[in-house]
């Protein structure tokens, strides 16, 4: 078998590549370049794309004996999920960059490409489980990466190799270190990559033009209690940073329950006003046989943002193709923009974008839908 | 490297002393550092004091750039303006760039026409814009990209009538075609080693002894006083002796490069009718074959090739190994996408027919296969 072997300069994508070539197959490093300005060394955990990244990668391939290139995809990453991103938050939306990176660039424009050019399948250092075709989440819960590749088809899937599934990752580690590759005590990335200095906020707004000053309102009675600076600024759940002019009268803390681009209002309110039980969803897409969505529902679990809680829930399609989910017990803060993503047991069955989420006046449990 | 090269710095590393010593091992070592300033400057055509030995290419064009700017800005503050080709090395550009950014410099590119030629009006009237203003000017002698060979001699004799210093990296005209220093008229000259069969990171400035360059080296004085630090007595030898044989052979292999160069260049448009070839296609380096192949991706290209044996190189590559668009290219009007689907073969004193056949063999069928990755990204 021919593979690519997508390597950030990590030490996950440099094992996976090395069980790549341990398996017999000809294997090629490729260092995806997302970046249009390139950092050159690495500034703490954040950002995955630097100059020493791809040195990381480079060096990787070379200890496996493989051969190496680099790509560059900053016109597709800028577009399909940069672009995203910010467009995403400027409709009052809390988006997943890394899901919508392997929807749009490893599995699709890397893996198009890499079929186009003769190789069988790509590789990834992601955590999380193929078997027979099907997406399972990895032995490493804490590392679990499936929820972020629950957007991809059975086509996908089926050019997609996850060698690490099976390991956590002080396994995968060890054995990079018992390899000799100089990335086995490398930081874990966290954060979103193309915002080095993880300032979300600054970056929004220099990408939306400053500020766009708009009202904090109350949930409860509907009364201003604060200015923003700009809604791409808030996300659902958030307590920080919302500088309100009053205090509640029972001296709870408050939370972002919504945001509303169009009036360019942040509405906030208590704890317990960010429980949903109610969630509708639009454009499916299935990792696997499609489930029977009839009037009963199809039950299930879902996990709603990633290394989020579990649910069990029931789902049932709209006439329209969306899909509604009913938890059987509550969850908080759940934003439009993340994909609610649908598990039975720990095989990934689906994914659908959250549109609204909604507290639930009947419980999944009781009664019919 | 040449197998003769490898003897005669192997000898010289067995032999200890530092050129700038004065006792009996210094004295030898100076020797033949003195001996390597006379062969090189004989195979350019230049006198032995002319010779300034560098770290290699880049470090030649940064002192003839920066140094012949700050010399002439120093005796006359209004000479700001730096007259490069657009279609300059790196080493020269951000040199250039730099100066601009931190010393005041006033950049002047030279447009170059769609086969890459810096045209001698453009920089009369380059010069005439900036009367009294201009320190130096610089272009290249041949492209490293697309292998074209600029009038150096025609240039430098424009510059000399408005009384300004011409300098030219001619790393890839060395040992490709018929140099001499002394005959062109330029000020300064950077020549590398590593291009002619010869080390690394060794390479020299021509400089005329009458050229006022602020040396960027400080120390001991070495070189002229334009360049200090210890010379390394192994490298200069060996860069040379590499530039005495590469002179030597020159003429017979300039024939037999031009032979394969047109097998190759006319094979592979036989193969894939829509390629082009870039660059002047008679006034070019012998071995330089460019071409674009259009709906493809370079880099795809170079890798399909590479699995098969066949190197070759999409142009220039930022230090993280990232193909850009070629700045020759678009100079010479290519679009990004013309530019990005690019790939220059280069051909040398090991290349045989059996090679470019081998290119031939598959060319067609890695194009085909490069246009359906195209295509689907």
């Amino acid at each position: 078998m021919k593979v690519l072997a997508a390597m950030s300069g990590g030490v996950d994508s440099a094992v996976a590549a090395a069980r790549a070539v341990d398996a017999g197959w000809d294997v090629t490093g490729i260092h995806l370049a997302l970046s249009r300005q390139r950092e050159t060394l690495r500034t703490g955990s954040r950002g995955c794309c630097s100059v020493e990244d791809s040195h990381d990668a480079r060096r990787s391939a070379d200890v496996l004996g493989i051969p190496f290139y680099i790509w560059d995809f900053a016109e597709r990453f800028a577009t399909d999920v940069i672009d995203d991103f910010v467009s995403e938050y400027e409709q009052g939306r809390t988006p997943n960059p890394c899901l919508r990176c392997n929807e749009k660039i490893k599995f699709a424009a890397l893996l198009d490409r890499a079929i186009g050019l003769g190789f069988d399948a790509v590789v990834t250092g992601h955590h999380a489980k193929l078997v027979n075709g099907e997406l399972r989440r990895s032995v490493d819960e804490a590392k679990d990466q499936s929820y972020v590749l629950a957007v991809l088809t059975p086509q996908q899937l089926a050019h997609a190799v996850f060698p690490l599934g099976d390991s956590t990752k002080d396994e995968v580690r060890a054995e990079a270190a018992a390899r000799g590759l100089a990335v086995a005590d490398k930081p874990d990335s966290h954060d979103i990559c193309f915002i080095p200095d993880g300032n979300t906020r600054a970056f929004l707004a220099s990408r939306l033009g400053g500020d766009r000053p708009g009202q904090i309102i109350d949930n409860d009675g509907g009364a201003v209690i604060g200015e923003h600076s700009g809604t791409f600024g808030f996300t659902v759940g958030q307590r920080k940073g919302l500088n309100l002019t009053r205090p509640d009268r029972t001296g709870e803390p408050r939370y972002v329950l919504s945001i509303q681009p169009k009036t360019n209002t942040v509405v906030v309110g208590r704890s317990a006003d960010l429980e949903v039980g109610l969630i509708r969803c639009s454009t499916p897409v299935w990792t696997t046989a499609q489930p029977a969505l009839d009037a009963q529902g199809w039950r299930c679990s879902v996990q709603l943002r990633a290394h989020g809680k579990v649910s069990a829930a029931r789902v049932w399609a709209t006439e329209s193709g969306e899909l509604t989910a009913r938890l059987y017990e509550p969850q908080r803060g759940i934003a439009p923009g993340q994909a609610l993503v649908m598990y039975d047991g720990d095989r990934v069955v689906g994914s659908a974008t959250i549109q609204t989420a909604e507290p639930s006046l009947n419980p999944a449990g009781a009664g019919s839908a | 490297m040449l197998g003769e090269v490898i003897a005669a710095m192997s000898t010289a590393m067995a032999d200890v002393g530092n050129p700038s010593s004065l006792h009996a091992s210094g004295r030898r070592a100076r020797r033949t550092v003195e001996e390597a300033r006379e062969q090189l400057a004989a195979a350019v055509d230049a006198r032995p004091s002319e010779v300034i030995f560098t770290g290699g290419g880049t470090e030649a064009d940064n002192l003839a750039v920066k140094g012949i700017f700050y010399a002439r800005r120093q005796a006359d503050s209004n000479r700001r303006v730096v007259i490069v080709s657009s279609i300059e090395h790196h080493a020269v550009l951000d040199a250039v760039q730099w100066l601009a950014d931190h010393e005041g410099a006033e950049i002047v590119l030279l447009a170059v026409d769609e086969l890459g030629r810096v045209q001698p009006q453009s920089l009369r009237d380059a010069i005439q814009a900036a009367e009294g203003r201009v320190a130096l000017v610089s272009v290249m002698w041949a492209n490293n990209e697309v292998g074209t060979i600029q009038p150096v001699a025609e240039l430098a004799d424009i510059a000399h009538q408005s009384g300004i210093p011409f300098h030219t990296d001619a790393v890839q005209a060395l040992g490709a075609i018929d140099l001499s220093f002394a005959r062109s008229g330029v000020d300064a000259m950077s020549v590398t080693g590593h291009k002619i069969g010869g080390p690394y990171g060794v390479g020299a400035l021509l400089l005329g002894r009458d050229v006022a360059c602020t040396p960027l080296l400080h120390g001991g004085g070495q070189e002229r006083d334009v360049r200090s630090g210890t010379l390394d007595t192994p490298g200069v030898a060996g860069f040379a002796l590499a530039a005495e044989l590469a002179v030597k052979a020159r003429c017979e292999q300039a024939a037999a490069l031009e032979q394969l160069r047109r097998r190759l260049t006319d094979g592979i448009i036989r193969a894939v009718p829509d390629a082009v070839l870039n660059g002047d296609p008679v006034d070019r380096l012998p071995g330089n074959v460019h071409l674009s192949f259009p709906g493809c991706e370079g880099d795809a290209l170079l890798m399909l090739l590479d699995a098969r044996g066949i190197e070759c190189s999409t142009g220039s590559a930022c230090s993280a190994g990232v193909a850009q668009p070629s700045h020759v290219l678009m100079a010479m009007g290519a679009d990004s996408a013309r530019a990005r689907s690019s790939l220059r073969f280069s051909l040398g004193h090991t290349s045989s027919e059996a090679d470019v056949d081998e290119v031939l063999d598959v060319i067609e069928a890695v194009v085909q296969r490069a246009r359906k990755a195209g295509s689907s990204s």
